[in-house]
């Protein structure tokens, strides 16, 4: 049985600690930038349907019957026509969804993956840590892109696959850092108390433990989904993405084969890599806000 | 040397793992192996004659056992696709990877940690205001995007370098050094090399400013210009040597991605490397191909950790006698 005066302390901690985070974060310019870039992204999503001018996978014709291909930007085409004559502009808002969805999944799971393990690895020790260090080496030691190729080159391509595969091998980053942060949580004074009053490692492990290092959790949570996106692009790049989803990845890889690059179209090119650049730093300004707060001793 | 034998055998462990990941992932593959290599006029006997001569009709731990042996002995099979050995394939396009690979960290590092150094010393000014935030966009960049601008600027509208390979096609060479020492071969590798070290540098010039900054806020660096020695050797001498450390570490770290990473720029400037040769087997289905290409990328990768252990060692004689 816990004793709830501790519960009760605990609870208040954590909760003060995450709204003094929060406050933090919301001061610095660089996590206010990253957190608007999110936002905007999932408006994008959300509002894709409303925001789109033409169907993006669809043939467009000209007023005069001729097939609208290497149209340049502006008029009725915001960003020109592939050379196909696609709307550019509508493929690039059709890809933010395919870019949050991977993005999210694979940090939830990048996140959720590397604290189990490091919240057991870090409270348990001797053999179980032995045991789970070792398999985050391996995992470390597999070169990334290749193997996410062969995984979604010889299964069926899926966007799916792309994020097994990035949770496969990323989790090993956040398990050590979040093991290392729960040996020294593990021997803080409330968890001794929780500990003299008889609660299981279960309770201890998850009630007392783990809120300590959820903002850890976060911050790896939201680097994972910048590689995630660029992971997805790469693989979209090499040719093994899903057909099915316009991505931006997608975009840049019927650029490429299309010689969009010899013909110098820059308005087919440029955009979806920037979009990628965007998406990705704002993950790596989130990080920054956050390792900010989370270790104060950096701050200038 | 203890500490050189215990990486050794982690070593030895980390490539026993991958080699056994990679055996059981290319079995669990749908679909039979031979699917690319049989075609429809072979008869029911003549199937079962390749996978006799394949070893297929096993049990699954003696064919484990013959992959080991023969891994062992440098067989990595035949191609199903382009019908010679496998090792022959690789062979050719291993020194192209390893060439590109090293020239780019290289440019990325020595000009990373030299501009890395300075900007600490020009905290708060526009130049800092300025190439941090694009040494920040280029990590966040696709390397093959990166290629692509490169390409379009300085091979089709400029016309400098050429659009993509090794070589001039035709050219012929005494050797393989004399192809590698070429002029030819080197207009053929500023631009993939420059797209690497473009993506790569980021990294090493922002924690080389970050640990920089610490560290000139030191007892020792304060003593220094007590001393009056001056502003550079201070920078150069005092302050960078300590810096280097985490920017070693990072290197070690990042060579996982590098080499992966080189599969995309191999593609965009159609690069005859490893990674190429991955990237074609895997869409041929050529199982045997991807699966000495996956093992060779990652054999480097592990002797490459295996001496940059060895030197971090060195560097730091506090992991070696820990």
């Amino acid at each position: 049985m816990a004793n709830p005066a501790v519960l009760g302390r605990t609870a208040a901690r954590s909760r003060s600690v995450f709204r003094e985070g929060a406050a933090r974060i919301l001061r610095d310019p660089f996590s206010v930038a990253g957190l608007s870039i999110y936002l905007v992204l999932i408006l994008i999503a959300i509002f894709a349907d409303q925001l789109m001018t033409h169907d993006p996978t669809q043939i467009l014709f000209r007023p005069n019957g001729r097939v609208a291909n290497n149209q340049p930007p502006g008029g009725a085409f915001l960003l020109g026509t592939t050379n196909l004559g696609r709307d550019i502009y509508s493929q690039l808002v059709a890809g933010s969804r395919n870019a949050l969805m991977v993005g999210l999944a694979a940090a939830i799971s990048v996140a959720a993956i590397g604290t189990l393990i490091g919240l057991l690895s870090g409270y348990f020790g001797g053999k179980i840590d032995a045991f789970l260090m070792r398999l985050s080496d391996v995992a470390l030691a597999i070169p990334f892109l290749p193997f996410v190729i062969v995984l979604s080159g010889f299964f069926r391509a899926n966007t799916w696959n792309v994020v097994i595969a990035v949770a496969l091998l990323l989790w090993p980053n956040t398990a050590r850092v979040i093991r290392a942060q729960v040996l020294t949580v593990k021997e803080r004074a409330y968890v001794e108390a929780a500990r003299v009053t008889g609660a299981s490692d279960m309770r201890i492990l998850f009630t007392h433990v783990a809120p300590n290092i959820l903002p850890l959790t976060f911050l790896y949570g939201s680097v994972a989904i910048g590689w995630a996106i660029l992971t997805e692009a790469a693989v979209s790049f090499v040719g093994f993405g899903d057909p099915s989803r316009m991505s931006w990845g997608y975009m840049l890889q019927d650029a490429f084969v299309s010689q969009a690059l010899s013909r110098g179209s820059w308005n087919w090119f440029l955009p979806p890599g920037i979009c990628i650049i965007l998406v990705v730093v704002a993950g790596f300004f989130l990080a920054r806000g956050a390792e900010e707060v989370l270790f104060p001793k950096l701050r200038s | 040397m203890s500490y050189a034998l215990r990486r050794l055998v982690h070593s030895f462990f980390v490539l026993w793992a991958i080699v056994t990941i990679l055996f059981l992932m290319f079995r669990l593959m749908p679909g039979n192996p031979l699917a690319a290599y049989i075609n429809e006029q072979l008869t029911e006997e003549d199937q079962r004659l390749i996978m006799v001569q394949f070893g297929l009709d096993r049990p699954l731990y003696e064919q484990y056992l013959i992959y080991i042996a023969n891994l062992f002995q440098g067989n990595l099979g035949m191609s199903f696709f382009r019908r010679e050995p496998v090792w022959d394939v690789l062979k050719s396009a291993l020194p192209n990877t390893l060439i590109l690979t090293i020239s780019g960290l290289v440019m990325a590092y020595v000009f990373g940690v030299l501009a890395g150094a300075w900007l600490a010393t020009k905290r708060g000014t526009l130049a800092e205001g300025v190439i941090v935030p694009i040494a920040l966009a280029t990590r966040a960049a696709p390397e093959f995007w990166i290629g692509m601008i490169l390409l379009t600027i300085f091979a089709f509208t400029l016309g400098w370098f050429p659009a993509g390979g090794a070589n001039s096609p035709g050219a012929t060479y005494a050797s393989e050094w004399s192809r590698i020492f070429s002029f030819d071969f080197l207009l053929h590798i500023t631009l993939p090399a420059l797209t690497l070290a473009l993506y790569l540098q980021g990294l090493p010039l922002l924690l080389m400013r970050s640990t920089m900054l610490e560290i000139l806020h030191e007892e020792f660096i304060t003593m220094s210009k007590i001393k009056g020695l001056s502003p550079w050797r201070i920078t150069l001498h005092h302050a960078a040597r300590n810096a280097l450390l985490p920017v070693v570490t990072a290197f070690a770290l990042g060579l996982g991605a590098t080499l992966g990473g080189n599969v995309v720029v191999e593609t965009v400037f159609s690069w005859p490397g490893l990674g190429r040769v991955l990237v074609s087997a895997v869409s041929q289905s050529d199982y045997p191909l991807a699966q000495g290409a996956f093992f060779l990328i990652s054999l480097v990768l592990i002797t490459l950790n295996f001496f940059v252990d060895l030197v971090y060692g060195l560097l730091d004689p506090r992991v070696s006698h820990g």
